[in-house]
């Protein structure tokens, strides 16, 4: 079983949803970076996605564009961030890794190359923003090869019949975007996302987290409570900005911030 | 050329495929917020293309708004100056706002009237495209919004203005290096955030499918006229068509309606900017790798890692880093030659066609120029060689004066 399906059975037997955070690999500074993730799962996190620094990150908004630029005045390349992740996994064999960002620092690499290296950094998934199904068919070949997980995005736009295809081609869980925007856009409708939640789950056969617009314990819970777990990006990426020149401080208000959403979204479970 | 290795002509003209992919180049690299309206406008255009009143609409504008069609001039001083081929010369410049730009605007602001989109928003690096595309929305009573590089901003204050006068929003772009690429990508994340209401018109043939293809197809009205007026006014085809690249789409417009002729060699000019060996140019045909970005696979210039890297030209329309993916497959199959110029060859170019014709061409239209003269030398006065000069040089007078160390304020 994978790590990311051990995770959400644990969950479920529990009672409890998925929290899953996002920092950039190499945000504000390569050295924080494995810290920041051991903190992250210690304050509550489930799922940890791992930011691949891109020059052009076209889906992104302003505060994580902010946070490529960071990782990229220290040059953070794929080979870098994968070695980040494995350092992570000599202290934490549990906790999923998802690789999140764009497809080209992978085409320079090579899929072959790239597949290989991810399954031996214990990568257990991508999330590729720019690659619908029907560009990934080869690459989703060498994922498979070394048990990595293809996550597709659902989004408020997506119909119907894409949405059936989504979940067919989608492995460990599917991300709902559930907002039309780019990452940090501030306004979430929770009666919509329950809406689409209940089209998606007629055709899913993994979990969906859901995703955008979460910004504190109040919006991961009501998301949790609608979806089978909650993603938060921006809101973190921004007090890793805010504390740059202060490790502590920093370290102390992203843990602080998961939890909150922790207890807010267990509270809602019971 | 022979047409044996690039298989049947049929294949050539036929591209892209139902995926939207030149061979490995093109598709649809986009967030997943963005297929449907990329499937919507597919379909659109699919009904459109062929739909009487939609082609009366686009070929009468382009008649009595742009001015078409756009001579093609026999530039005699020119050709005796060179001493080899005829030299022809496809006056784009002529046209409405003064350069090739307008005719795919002209086409996809009458898609979006008959989609139903209020909106248009636009990308533009020196501003022509920009300039353009304010000037359909105003033709036609669509809202106009156009992402332009702070960087660039500084640097072409005239179309910032003239933008203004067509009543577009001009927005300033400052993630990034501030120029082209940023604004396309900020073009990008306005439309996923905008999709129901706004459509992008995207100024060269590369973006996501369908874009590459149908700005392909609403320029290929340079390409189609240039044949006609060889053959009615000249008695011949031509031996060779040079146009230059940067996202490639009045190369696109001039080659496409003669890719089935494989005796007529198409040749697109890359800027080499300070020069190739000094790595500060804009030329992903000729020293890029494969890769993604703006939504297909092409060619782009980016390093080891795969990060974009930033271009230099003199010449801002011909600044960017990647090139259209069916002017990267023409490469592979050998349909189509890319060589470069550099910015010096350009600006000699430029002061000559000046001089000799009396015509003030684009800096980007003068890296044509340069090359073009340089093969028409070698080629017989009895071969013609048509040159596309797709934009006038009125906005580049300031960047000329500047190198000549003129102040002209």
């Amino acid at each position: 079983m994978s790590r990311i399906e051990q995770c959400f059975g644990q969950l479920k037997a529990d009672g409890r949803k998925a929290l899953v955070v996002y920092l950039v690999a190499g945000d504000p500074e390569p050295a924080v970076t494995v810290p920041l993730m051991h903190a992250m799962v210690a304050a509550g996190a489930n799922i940890i996605e791992l930011g691949l620094p891109f020059s052009d990150p076209e889906a992104e908004g302003p505060v994580i564009q902010l946070a490529h630029e960071r990782a990229l005045k220290h040059n953070v390349s794929l080979r870098d961030t994968l070695a980040m992740a494995r350092t992570f996994r000599e202290t934490d064999q549990t906790t999923p890794i998802v690789l999140m960002g764009y497809i080209n620092p992978i085409e320079a690499m090579g899929y072959d190359v790239f597949g290989q290296l991810a399954g031996d950094a214990g990568i257990d998934g991508t999330i590729l923003v720019n690659v619908p199904p029907e560009e990934g068919e080869l690459l989703d070949q060498s994922l498979a090869a070394n048990k990595i997980d293809p996550v597709y995005l659902l989004s408020p736009t997506t119909t119907d019949a894409r949405a059936r295809m989504l979940c067919e081609k989608t492995r460990g869980f599917a991300y709902y975007v559930s907002l039309k925007g780019t990452t940090g856009a501030s306004t979430l409708d929770v009666d919509s996302v329950r809406d689409r939640m209940s089209t998606f789950r007629e055709f899913a056969r993994t979990p969906i987290v859901v995703g955008f617009g979460i910004k504190d314990g109040e919006s991961a819970a009501s998301i949790a409570a609608v979806s089978d777990g909650a993603v938060v990006g921006s809101a973190l990426v921004s007090l890793m900005a805010e504390h740059a020149d202060d490790k502590p401080r920093m370290m102390q208000a992203v843990q602080h911030l998961i939890g909150e959403m922790r207890t807010a979204m267990d509270a809602e479970a019971v | 050329m022979s047409n044996s290795n690039i298989g049947s002509n049929e294949r050539l003209a036929s591209m892209p495929d139902e995926t939207g992919h030149f061979g490995v180049f093109g598709g649809r690299f986009v967030s997943e917020t963005l297929m449907a309206a990329l499937e919507e406008l597919t379909r659109e255009y699919q009904r459109l293309k062929n739909d009487p009143a939609f082609l009366r609409d686009f070929h009468s504008d382009l008649a009595n708004y742009v001015g078409r069609e756009s001579p093609l001039y026999f530039a005699e001083r020119l050709t005796r100056e060179v001493g080899g081929a005829r030299i022809l010369l496809k006056r784009e410049d002529l046209n409405h706002t003064g350069a090739h730009k307008i005719n795919n605007c002209i086409g996809q602001a009458l898609l979006a009237k008959h989609m139903g989109k209020p909106r248009v928003i636009a990308e533009t690096g020196a501003g022509q495209h920009g300039v353009a595309s304010a000037t359909v929305a105003a033709r036609f009573g669509l809202k106009c919004a156009v992402y332009m590089g702070s960087e660039d901003i500084a640097r072409q204050s005239l179309n910032v203005y003239r933008m203004k006068l067509l009543g577009a929003e001009v927005i300033p772009v400052t993630s990034g290096s501030r120029t082209l690429k940023d604004a396309l990508s900020e073009a990008l994340r306005d439309w996923v955030t905008n999709v129901d209401d706004t459509y992008y018109i995207i100024g060269t043939v590369a973006g996501p499918h369908p874009y590459p293809m149908l700005v392909r197809d609403f320029q290929s009205v340079i390409g189609n006229e240039t044949r006609n007026q060889c053959q009615t006014q000249y008695g011949c085809m031509p031996d060779a068509i040079v146009a230059c690249v940067g996202g490639g789409s009045n190369a696109m417009g001039i080659f496409y309606p003669f890719i089935n002729d494989t005796d007529v060699r198409l040749i697109g000019v890359e800027p080499a900017g300070h020069g190739m060996e000094t790595g500060e140019h804009a030329a992903p045909l000729t020293a890029g790798q494969i890769g993604v970005l703006h939504g297909n696979r092409t060619y782009l210039m980016q390093d080891e890692n795969g990060q974009i890297l930033d271009t230099y030209s003199v010449s801002a329309g011909l600044d960017y880093p990647g090139v259209g993916p069916e002017h990267a497959w023409l490469k592979d199959i050998k349909r189509a030659e890319y060589v470069t110029v550099t910015d010096e060859e350009a600006l000699t170019a430029f002061r000559q066609l000046n001089l000799l014709e009396g015509i003030l061409p684009a800096l980007e239209s003068a890296h044509a120029v340069a090359w073009g003269m340089k093969m028409a030398k070698d080629m017989s006065p009895d071969q013609t060689i048509v040159i596309n000069l797709s934009g006038r040089g009125d906005k580049d007078i300031p960047t000329m004066a500047r190198i000549d160390g003129i102040s002209i304020d």
